[in-house]
C-alpha cells in the first residue's frame, strides 16, 4: 500500500463470500433466488401456452423457438429420433440452468446459485438415474453393463484395463464431473467478478493517488467486460450441461457406437 | 503478501486443459473454415470436445480451494 489513508487492508474475495447468512429464519439469499426462478420459468411457460393458437402470439412464439431449439439441436442431434421423448426435460433443465446461471449477472440478485454445490448436484443425479434406467430399460440389466463394459471390436486382451475405466467413468465420474462442471464455473466467474469490483472500489476509495485512480478504473472497466464475458459462459455452462446430459442419454439407449 | 501456494499450483495445472481446449477450437476453426457448410456440425461437437477437455481445469479449480 503506497498511500499512508489506506485505512484497512485489502481481503481478496473467497470462499467466505459464498456464504449468505438467513433474510429470515434460516432462509436465505440463494434460497430467494432458486424460489424466484423456478417461478419465472413455471410462469413463463404457464403463459407461453395458455392460449397456445395456431398463429403464436409473442410469448407463444418464444417458447415456442426456446423450444425448438432443445429439439432441433439438443434433443435430435445427441440422440437421434427418439430424442423427442426426452425434450420435456431438456428444455425444462435448460431453462431452469438459464434462469439460475444468468441470475449471477442481474442487478440486485447478482449470485449465481449454482455455484452452491448441492443444484448442479441434485440435476446431474436427476440425469444420472434417467440414463441408467432407459440403458437398463432397453437393453436389460446385464446387457446395459455388457454393452458398458465389454463393447464390440475391442481386443479381448484389453477387456481388463477397459471394463474398469467404462464403469467409472459411466457410473461414477459422469455425474460427479457435470457437477463440478457447472459449479465451478460458476464460482470462478462469480469470484473474478467480485475481484475485479471489489478491488477496482478498494483502489478507488481507499488507496486514491494517481495509481489508485489509473488501476481502480481499468479494474471497474474490466468488471464490467467481465460482466458481459460472465454472461456468455453462464448461457454456455447451461447449455453444456444439458448438451451432456441428452449425450449419456443417448449413449445409453443405443449400444452401438 | 498473504495467499495460498495451492493457487500457484492451480495456475500451472491451468496449462494442460488450456492447450487442450486450444487445439480443439484450432480444429474448429480450421475445419469451418475449409467447409464452412460444415459449421453447425462441427459446432456441437467443438462444444462437447471443449466441455470434456475444461472438466479437468475445474476440478482443478475445485481441489486448490477444497485441499
Amino acid at each position: 500500500m503506497l498511500a499512508a489513508e489506506a485505512s484497512e487492508e485489502f481481503h481478496a474475495p473467497g470462499p467466505a463470500d459464498f456464504e449468505f447468512p438467513p433474510i429470515i429464519g434460516g432462509f436465505s439469499k440463494p434460497m430467494l433466488i432458486i424460489l424466484l426462478g423456478t417461478l419465472a420459468v413455471g410462469l413463463f411457460f404457464y403463459f407461453a401456452v395458455r392460449r397456445a393458437g395456431i398463429v403464436p402470439g409473442k410469448l407463444q412464439f418464444a417458447a415456442e423457438g426456446f423450444y425448438g431449439f432443445v429439439r432441433n439441436s439438443i434433443a435430435a442431434d445427441a440422440i437421434g429420433r427418439e430424442g423427442i421423448k426426452y425434450v420435456p426435460y431438456l428444455a425444462t433443465l435448460l431453462a431452469f440452468l438459464i434462469v439460475l446461471n444468468v441470475s449471477g449477472i442481474i442487478p440486485f440478485l447478482q449470485f449465481p446459485v449454482t455455484s452452491r454445490i448441492a443444484i448442479p448436484l441434485f440435476l446431474a443425479l436427476i440425469t444420472w438415474v434417467i440414463y441408467n434406467y432407459v440403458g437398463i430399460k432397453r437393453q436389460g440389466f446385464g446387457g446395459y453393463f455388457k454393452n458398458m463394459l465389454f463393447p464390440s471390436g475391442v481386443p479381448v486382451a484389453v477387456y481388463p484395463l477397459l471394463a474398469p475405466i467404462e464403469f467409472l467413468s459411466t457410473v461414477v465420474f459422469r455425474p460427479i464431473t457435470l457437477t463440478l462442471r457447472l459449479t465451478f464455473n460458476m464460482f470462478a466467474g462469480h469470484l473474478v467478478l467480485l475481484l475485479c469490483i471489489l478491488g477496482g472500489e478498494f483502489l478507488l476509495l481507499h488507496v486514491q493517488g494517481v495509481i489508485g485512480f489509473a488501476a481502480g478504473g481499468v479494474a471497474l472497466l474490466f468488471g464490467i467486460v467481465m460482466t458481459f464475458f460472465e454472461g456468455f459462459i453462464q448461457l454456455l455452462q447451461a447449455y453444456v450441461f444439458t448438451l451432456l446430459s441428452a449425450v449419456y442419454i443417448g449413449g445409453a439407449l443405443t449400444h452401438e457406437h | 503478501m498473504e495467499g495460498n501456494l495451492n493457487m500457484v499450483g492451480y495456475g500451472l495445472a491451468a496449462i494442460g486443459p488450456g492447450i487442450g481446449i486450444g487445439l480443439i477450437f484450432a480444429a474448429y476453426i480450421s475445419g469451418v473454415a475449409r467447409q464452412p457448410e460444415a459449421r453447425s456440425v462441427l459446432q456441437g461437437i467443438a462444444i462437447l470436445g471443449f466441455a470434456l477437455a475444461e472438466a479437468l481445469a475445474v476440478i482443478g479449480i475445485g481441489l486448490a480451494f477444497a485441499l
